[in-house]
């Protein structure tokens, strides 16, 4: 009885440490974006100083709305080619199939610094360039493999017999994917358009090496501004997005019940 | 409504040659049970007929119409699954009206229709739930309304009741064969089970190896298989192998077994002989023998397994396990080790050449 109440005590003791570690420093950096002193001193004085100079601070604004832009269409763009490729990679047998499946996996072990500098180079040679559109078809390339991996172990639990029950019926494959199979898979294809979201909207090495200084996202602007001198604005646009972001994972984990599905 | 003929069906995967020449014709409105092992064909002759898998050679026709290059969704089959396969994200009326839909029917025709369908199978109220707020023997029903609902020319069974218990899987063979009469389409039904296949089946298709064996009705195929494999697939028997005489066989040790059915065995050749277990009188060793019963051995008894209303007995006799049943009706009971004589009629003896 003694041991179970320990062990119980122990998972609890646990757990609290486990949380704060992951929510502690975005807890003070919050706390601080509301804090009057720029160098981080306390007591604590309540301000909404910095939210207000965040809004007059048009470079890390056009930043943010370049980072969600390019994050939305890295979204779209990677959820329904991945998503097309996962079904083609699960319907039909070809040649070389094996070969392509695991060559999927390598740019996800690849560290991004080393892609990001073959993306300039390759963009470069081939007249892209810098920019947001370099920007855009290299965060593509990174979310891809994420989204064909999610949804790809989503279309492993779906039972063939469904599709062809389907087809017996008389319906032609179009009638096929959209009414029984993508139903199916459409929670692999939320949580890869998550993962492809996630791997934008955090890219800091490869949008680095494609952004010109005009044209950035905003981990690329929050770096730079914290190499000319670090300002609490920073702490106001981070707390912003996590609130943001935090509500939306929310959201959709509310509607699709990941991994809770009967 | 239509039949169906395969003609010269050959199908291989690999080196494997799942189907090799198979002929079938399947009439209108039939019910037909393709019945065979594991690995005998049966699932990939159905599935050639569905349109799923396409023959290297041979011939198709559905209604007199050439299918064999036609895809599963022209061809207007319906087919039932082992595991129904009912889409999960859908309600019942809607898998059943998914067939209906997919053609762009009325919606008003489609909701008609779809619970007719769903009363003929006795789930009328049932449109709402969700497939797996259902039981099992409820969906299979659901996979049967959706499959009949097109009003397919010929229905397809895979193994259907497979999944189901036991006193489940006697009322939905009830069923199925009400169901079937009632609308009159012609039916495939791929089975393994040979008692499945006998109750419900007009006609019975045995495969192996992918080989047609027989084909016929079953009290046909069950009162004269025309192979050991077919004799003991399709029922229980015992089987004797020695030199046929011309009327019968002659075993390795002089005794002769008469047979009046079956196959016409050259004597001198190689033949077998087989016996039902439950056409075999069994008596103590001091009964005189039955004239009517013209085949007679001696043996001992090994074993008897009481069943309630019938006995099997296993007698054996040098070396050799015969396997008798006899039913309960109160007379003396035999002990095992005890001496017997066996005997039964020639009319109960099936020559098979070897």
């Amino acid at each position: 009885m003694a041991t179970t109440r320990i062990l119980e005590w122990l998972g609890r003791f646990y757990i609290v440490l486990l949380l704060g570690f992951l929510y502690l420093p975005i807890i003070i950096m919050a706390a601080m974006s509301f804090n009057a002193s720029p160098f981080y001193q306390l007591p604590f004085e309540w301000t909404t100083d910095w939210y207000a100079s965040l809004s007059q601070n048009d470079q890390l604004i056009a930043a943010t709305w370049n980072s969600i832009e390019i994050a939305i269409i890295t979204t779209l763009i990677s959820t329904v080619l991945g998503s097309m490729a996962s079904l083609a990679l699960y319907r039909y047998d070809f040649r070389g199939k094996k070969v392509l499946q695991a060559l999927l996996f390598p740019p996800i072990a690849i560290p991004w610094l080393i892609t990001g500098t073959a993306m300039l180079i390759f963009f470069f040679g081939v007249g892209i360039g810098r920019g947001l559109i370099a920007i855009l078809l290299g965060h593509v390339a990174l979310a891809l493999p994420y989204v064909i991996v999610v949804v790809s172990a989503r279309l492993q639990t779906f039972a063939p017999e469904l599709e062809e029950a389907a087809r017996s019926l008389g319906a032609n494959q179009w009638q096929v994917t959209m009414r029984v199979t993508l139903p199916w898979i459409t929670p692999g294809v939320i949580a890869g358009g998550l993962f492809a979201f996630a791997v934008s909207f955090d890219q800091f090495v490869v949008s680095y090496f494609l952004s010109t200084p005009g044209q950035t996202t905003l981990p690329v602007e929050i770096y730079a501004a914290i190499r000319k001198g670090f300002t609490p604005e920073i702490n106001a646009v981070s707390t912003i997005i996590i609130v943001v972001s935090m509500a939306l994972m929310l959201l959709t984990a509310r509607f699709f019940k990941f991994g809770g599905e009967k | 409504m239509a039949g169906v003929q395969v003609a010269n069906v050959s199908r291989s995967f690999g080196a494997h040659k799942a189907l090799d020449n198979v002929s079938i014709d399947f009439a209108d409105g039939g019910f037909y049970a393709l019945l065979g092992p594991s690995g005998s064909g049966k699932t990939t002759l159905l599935r050639q007929i569905a349109g799923f898998d396409f023959p290297d050679a041979g011939r198709i026709a559905i209604g007199g119409e050439s299918v064999e290059r036609v895809p599963v969704e022209k061809r207007r089959i319906g087919m039932v699954f082992q595991n129904y396969a009912l889409f999960p994200n859908m309600s019942v009326a809607d898998n059943v009206a998914f067939g209906l839909s997919v053609r762009g029917e009325p919606k008003v025709t489609i909701a008609a229709e779809v619970q007719r369908a769903l009363d003929l199978v006795q789930l009328g109220k049932l449109g709402g739930r969700k497939p797996h707020q259902l039981s099992g023997g409820q969906r299979q029903r659901v996979a049967l309304a959706r499959a009949i609902v097109t009003k397919p020319r010929v229905l397809l069974l895979d193994e259907p009741l497979g999944a189901l218990d036991k006193a489940l899987r006697v009322d939905m063979q009830i069923e199925l064969k009400r169901i079937q009469r009632e609308i009159g389409i012609t039916t495939i039904f791929v089975t393994h089970d040979q008692e499945e296949a006998l109750t419900m089946s007009d006609r019975i298709g045995i495969l192996r190896d992918g080989r047609l064996v027989q084909e016929g009705p079953p009290e046909e195929i069950y009162d004269r298989p025309q192979s050991e494999f077919a004799a003991t697939f399709l029922g229980d028997a015992n089987i004797f192998r020695g030199d046929a005489t011309g009327s019968g066989i002659k075993l390795p040790d002089g005794t002769t077994i008469a047979a009046s059915t079956g196959a016409a065995v050259p004597a001198g050749a190689k033949a077998s002989c087989a016996v039902r277990p439950e056409r075999i009188r069994i008596s103590p060793g001091a009964a005189k023998p039955d004239p009517a019963n013209a085949n007679t051995l001696t043996g001992q008894v090994s074993k008897r397994i009481f069943a309630g209303n019938n006995s099997t007995y296993f007698v054996d006799r040098d070396g050799q396990t015969l396997k008798v049943i006899v039913q309960n009706t109160g007379a003396e009971r035999l002990a095992e080790g005890q001496p017997v004589v066996l005997s039964w009629s020639p009319d109960s003896t099936v020559l098979i050449a070897a």
